[in-house]
Formats: structure tokens, sequence, C-alpha cells
């Protein structure tokens, strides 16, 4: 026994020096000028002739395959702005992390690009969980962050920007049109997460207002790809239309039950509200011809500004590469707050959000115009139908951009949401 | 070497990580890579718990994420309720429930003393109700590990059905608050890191304390041979319980001050791949060792932001290159580096000795 015990008590000082060694080599990563960051809010650096913006998004894990994309799209409007002069005459210099698709890295991540890099604005994050995450982060530090994708609306975050829809910008259009069409007996599909059921409870209580019924609610995980029950269900209920917010590989395995339940874009539409372009080329277009979208921008978007982007993107990132509302969104957005600092004068945060009132930009979705008090921005809402070419075709627009309204304020039926 | 010498090392190793961690660390480290090293510093402290029931008991615990997010979720919804104040919900059960008022299995965590108590009795008290039936029905081997990690996946599926009382897949955020503390203030920060740093440093002795008692000598004879412990008169089934359950209360613990912390406790620091991570670190520290599994926890965290810093899109590949290099090549972990060398040098030794004999 004693000698055994010997043997743990050398591996205890080895061990000692082994953490010296850990200990020592952490610290060799950190960086010594930040040694005065104890302030609350860290300043940006913007010193330099360059000024650093954080690019912060899932480049690894389940939401990788869409974040990277949203990457690609803020790295050329990056480029853009710097091919043409840059910002406040400093080029940009963006420093990308990693959110690995998990709350709590998105969090640690944004705290460095903030402390550790001084960035004076980040964009990024996809879902409203790693969002939820980050958001103390940004209002600790009194540092912004640019939100490129559509969520479920009740935030309102001084240090956020939100450039992708708020519900009453996607999911009220969609309702609106669904029941223009006299589609009243619904059935809901989403992933179980935060954006489905906030988006169901909206879509609950417009129904109840508006004369429709819900036939049905059902959430699978994500990433579930069992849905021959749901399928089923569905048709068994003999609903009007479904609506669907499953997230990412659900989709392809939902489409692909419902048209083996013998179910199709004719006899029961399907509006989706997390399918974008990048979405349809993975799932495969047979199975989603016809069915319906719900988005402020598309490819096939019109104008002079649409046509440019997705020739900029193919250009420098391949022919076969679609563009999507969520990478539109993020694009505008580094074009807004360049706009914004421009306006400004300066970097900081206080004085950009100060300035960012009726900041417009000729975004390829069409003009969008930043509301300062809610920090969303005015968007066009527009239905698609998904062709067999796998790009989306407009058949409704809302014909001018649509307010941003992210607690639903302006609709009495929404009054017991929030 | 006499026993004396071996105590005064013992102190020596606490003392110098007492140094490293109290004095070294917070000079050298900025506040964020404090905040960091907390981080770490938990995840040290659930691979105590794991060198404990799996190094030394043989209980391949792949579920410690169920422990660790049942404390966490103890502490953060005690300072969740506490932000609220008294009479109001807690923000997110504003914006996604119903109900007007708390639900009743959370009321008791309102109380501080309870919440605390909880964040370490909780986790014990489901460890001992599961293992009581586990052990006794002497289910053992791959089948205990894939049971645990099983209940670690069912508990992180109901916490994200349960979106309007426990705030689903986006997990309890943005806590303000640590028992009348502004989180905000770098402080604060610090001082929740000494409590770590502390706690970690306690847990160690305390696990090291069961491992060279009678107890501990039972355990690993548990874990070498079940069958010939039974036979000399003791109840296999209570040794690995007691190892399972104070492993629990170790991972209770560490989710408990990770909230303070990181500021967040998710469904996603609790499932199958956390879980995994956890038992990953103290294996290629070395999980029979407790200095090997709480170091090798501490470095593979460390790891995994310095190699996400550096290499964002691909740092993955790393980080499995990392645990297959250690785990094909050091199945002991580092920890056992000095012996697998030693013996290497000896082999040679002995093979330079046969030659020159052989040369003579």
């Amino acid at each position: 026994m004693s000698s055994g015990s010997s043997i743990l008590r050398r591996r205890f000082l080895v061990g000692g020096a082994a953490l010296a060694a850990v200990v020592a080599l952490s610290a060799c990563g950190a960086k010594t000028d930040a040694a005065g960051s104890s302030d609350k809010a860290a300043k940006a650096d913007v010193s330099g002739d360059t000024v650093k913006v954080g690019l912060l998004n899932s480049l690894s894990g389940t939401m990788a395959i869409s974040e990277v994309t949203v990457r690609d799209s803020l790295k050329l409007a990056i480029d853009e702005i710097n091919a043409s002069g840059g910002v406040l005459g400093k080029k940009i210099q963006p420093i990308s992390e990693d959110g690995a698709s998990d709350w709590p890295t998105f969090a640690e991540k944004a705290q460095k690009l903030i402390q550790e890099d001084r960035v004076a604005a980040t964009f990024g994050c996809w879902t409203s969980a790693s969002r939820k995450a980050v958001k103390p982060v940004f209002e600790k530090n009194k540092s912004l962050l640019f939100y490129p994708v559509q969520y479920e609306g009740l935030e309102q975050s001084p240090y956020i920007f939100y450039t992708g829809a708020t519900t009453n910008q996607q999911i009220v259009p969609a309702l609106d049109y669904l029941k223009s069409k006299g589609l009243k007996k619904l059935y809901l599909v989403g992933s179980d997460y935060v954006f489905p059921r906030t988006a169901n409870k909206i879509i609950q209580a417009y129904a109840k207002a508006n004369g429709m019924t819900i036939l049905g609610e059902d959430y699978a995980p994500l990433g579930s790809t069992e849905f021959s029950t749901i399928a089923n269900k569905v048709k068994a209920s003999k609903a009007d239309a479904v609506f669907n917010t499953l997230n990412g590989d659900s989709n392809v395995a939902f489409f692909k039950e419902y048209k083996s339940a013998g179910l199709t874009a004719k006899s029961m539409p399907v509006v989706s509200v997390s399918i974008a372009e990048e979405e349809v080329k993975s799932i495969g277009s047979q199975y989603l011809a016809g069915q319906l979208t719900a988005w402020n921008y598309y490819q096939t978007t019109a104008g002079a500004a649409n046509e440019k982007f997705v020739k900029a993107y193919k250009a420098k990132y391949g022919a076969d590469k679609p563009t999507s509302d969520p990478m539109e969104a993020a694009y505008t957005s580094v074009h807004l707050w360049k706009a914004m600092v421009e306006k400004a004068g300066s970097f900081d945060p206080e004085k950009v959000k100060a300035a960012s009132d009726g900041i417009t930009f000729e975004a390829p979705e069409g003009k969008v115009t930043v509301d300062g008090a809610t920090q969303h921005i005015h968007k066009t809402a527009r239905i698609g139908e998904i062709g067999t070419d796998g790009l989306i075709k407009e058949v409704w627009d809302s014909g001018k951009p649509v307010e941003p309204d992210p607690y639903l304020k302006g609709y009495s039926w929404a009054s017991g949401l929030s | 070497m006499t026993l004396l010498h071996g105590r005064a090392r013992t102190w020596a190793g606490f003392a110098g990580a007492a140094v490293l961690l109290f004095a070294l660390a917070p000079l050298a480290l900025t506040d964020f890579r404090l905040g960091l090293l907390a981080k770490y510093l938990c995840t040290a402290m659930v691979a105590v718990g794991i060198c404990l029931a799996w190094g030394r008991g043989g209980l391949l615990t792949l579920g410690q994420g169920l422990f660790f997010g049942l404390g966490g979720y103890a502490m953060a919804m005690h300072l969740k309720i506490a932000d609220a104040g008294p009479g109001n919900l807690p923000d997110f059960m504003q914006l996604y429930g119903t109900a007007t008022e708390l639900p009743w299995w959370w009321r008791p965590f309102a109380n501080p003393a309870f919440a605390l108590a909880a964040t370490v009795l909780l986790p014990m008290a489901v460890a001992a109700l599961l293992g009581s039936f586990i052990f006794r029905r002497r289910v053992k081997g791959a089948y205990f590990a894939i049971l645990s990690q099983a209940l670690a996946a069912a508990f992180a599926i109901w916490l994200i059905g349960q979106q309007a009382t426990t705030g689903g897949t986006n997990g309890l955020t943005d806590i303000q608050g640590f028992f009348g503390y502004d989180l905000d203030d770098p402080v604060n920060q610090r001082t929740v890191y000494f409590v770590i740093a502390a706690a970690l440093l306690l847990l160690i002795a305390l696990a090291r304390q069961l491992i060279h008692s009678r107890y501990g000598e039972l355990l690993v004879a548990v874990r070498d041979s079940e069958e010939r412990v039974r036979f000399l008169g003791y109840d296999p089934a209570k040794v690995k319980l007691v190892a399972y359950v104070v492993a629990a209360g170790m991972a209770g613990l560490a989710g408990a001050l990770f909230v303070p912390a990181v500021g967040i406790i998710s469904p996603a620091m609790i499932g199958i791949v956390p879980s995994i991570e956890f038992v990953i670190g103290a294996a290629v520290g070395g999980r029979a060792s407790l200095v090997g599994a709480v170091l090798g926890a501490i470095g593979v965290a460390w790891a995994k932001t310095a190699l996400s810093e550096e290499f964002p899109a691909a740092w993955t590949y790393f980080q499995g290159l990392l645990f297959i290099v250690a785990l094909a090549f050091l199945p002991g972990g580092l920890a056992s580096l000095g012996g697998v060398l030693r013996r290497r040098r000896d082999r040679q030794r002995k093979a330079a000795v046969v030659a020159v004999g052989e040369a003579a």
C-alpha cells in the first residue's frame, strides 16, 4: 500500500509541474496590451489605418451549412467597401470566429472579439439561442451586433441591429396571403426550439382573430428525420395548408414523407419560413416544386442592386452558389453599418446608434430604411413559389417596405403575446 | 521513500497549485482569459468525479452532463428568480410562457439556501436513485455507459421541450447578479474565479482522501475483479454507488459554478456531446490519476479555445487528431507518459546490456 501511494504522490508532483505548464501556456495566449480592459465597456481599437470587425458564425457543427454562406456574404460586402476606400478612410479588417453551433461558445467568442480584438462592430449569429446567449455580452460591453436572420420578434436590445425580418415582415404577411387565397384550415409543423414555438403562438393568435382554424401543432426535435407519423397526421387532418417552421435537415425527411403520403403542392400547399435557395438545393427541387416560402428576398428579385450582388457573389464563390435571404440581409448589414458610421463620423457605438435612424441603402431586396427606435429595418415582404430549377419565383409582395413591429403592437389580436 | 516525504510532496503539490491559481494566474491573465480559466476549472471539477468513478471504479460515466445540468439549472434558476425580484417572473417565462406565477417545482429555488444545497444534493439524490437500481441489477460495462448517456440525452430533450418553464433551447441566459453581487463588475468576476479555484482544490483533496482510504482500495478492487470482492463479503453495488454519487455531486457543483462564470446554462451543455467531452478531457490526461484527469480536462478545454481562435474553420480536425493521438498512443493518458518513457528506457537499457553481453 505504501509503495502504491508514493507512486501516486510522485504523479501528483509531476502533475503540479504540468499544471504550471498549462497555466503558463494560457498566459502566453493573452495579450498584455489588454491589461486595462477592466473598464466595463472595452473601447474599440480604431487607432491604426484599419478598423477591425468581428464575424461570428458557426463554421462547424449542425448550423455550419447555413452560417458559412452568411460569413461568405459578409466578406463580400467587406471586400466591396474596402475596394471603394473603406469606412472613414480606414480599411475593414474582418476577424472570423467559430461559434461552433454551441451557444456558450458564441458568448465566449463574442467576448473575445470585443475585449481582446477590440472590434468596432460584430456581424453574425443565426439561431435565436445563439443571439440570446451573446445579447448580454454585447449589452454589458456596450458593443454593437448586426444580426442578419429572420427571427421570432419580441426583442429589442439597445446593442443589436436586426437586419432580418421580424414576425410582421414575414409570418404575418404569409398568413395574410393564405387567408386571401381562402386557405383557412392550417396544420403547424416545426422543429422543437424557440423560433417555431414562438412563431406558432403568434399564428394561433392570428388564426383566432381571423376566423382560421389550427387543426394540429407538431414539433420534431432539431435534426430529427422521422416524419412518417407527422405526415400521416397532416394528411388525416384534411387541412387546407401546412405552415412549416422546420429547420435544416429535418426538411429533407419531412418533404420526402409528405410526397410519399400522396400530398402535393396542389392538394395541400406548404408555406415554409426557413427554406431558402441554399436549402432547396440540398432538399432537392423535385420534392419542393410548387410549394410556397415567405422571405424578403429571393435570388430572382428584380433590380440592378440584386443583379450586381448575385453577379459579385457568383464571381467570388462559384457559379453554382445561390444567394438567399439571410445572406442578403448580412450583406446589407455591413453596408448599413458603414452608412451609419459615416453619418456619425465615428466608430463609437453610441454615436453610431444615434445616427442610425433613417439610414437607407439600396439593397438587393430593394430600398431598406433603418428604424432607429426599434433598430430593425423596413423590409418588403415576399411570398415565393419554388420552381423545378431550384430557384424561387415571387408570387406576391407587400408593394412597399413594411415597418418593423417586433412586439406586434400594431395588431390588436397580438395583445396577449408579450 | 518515507511516508513523511510523500506527504510533504503532496503538500508541495497543493501549495504549488494554489500559488498558480490564486497568485500567478490572476496576475498574468486578462479578465477575459481569467474568465475562460474559470470555465476550464469547472470542467476539471467534473473530471475529478470522473477520475473517481471511471478511473478508479471502472464506471464509464458517459452521462455526467445530466448532473452538471441539474446543478447548473438549480443555480441559474435561483439567480434568474432573484434577478426578477419578488413577485415577478423571470424574463423568459414572461416571454414564452402563459403562466402568471412560478410553477410549484421551481418555487423552492427562490430560497438561496435551498438552491445552493440543491446544486449538490439534487444530482447526488438522482444518482443515488439511478445507481441503486443500476448496480443492484448488476448492469455494467457498455450497458452502464449507454444508459447514463441516454439519461443525459433525455434530460436535454426534456429541457428543450419545456420552453415556457426552462427556457427551452436558449437555456437560462442574461444572469445579472450572484447573491447580491453584480456579475457585470470585473472584481466580482474575479471573486467567482477564486471561488471556483478553491472549490476545485477542495474537491481534489476530497477525492485524494477517498482514493487513499480503505474505500479507495476497495473501489479499485471492484474495478479489477468484482466477483472476488463479492466473495470476500463486500457488496460491490454499494462500493460503486458511493463513487457514482460523489462524482454526480462534483459535476453538480461544477455546473452550479459554471453559471456565474459563463453567464449561461443551456441544453447544449448537457446532452451527449458535452457529456463525451467531459470524459475525453479525463481520458487524455489519464483517467486513473487525479492530477492527470484534472490537467487533461483543463488542457483539452484550453486547446479547444486556442485552436478555434487560431484556425476558426479547421480547428475541429485538430481537436479530433489530438484525441486520436492521445488515446491511441497513450491509452493511460498523458499522466502515463512518464511511466511509458521509463519502461521504454529500461527496455533499451536491458537490450543494450544484452547486446554488450553478446559482444563480450
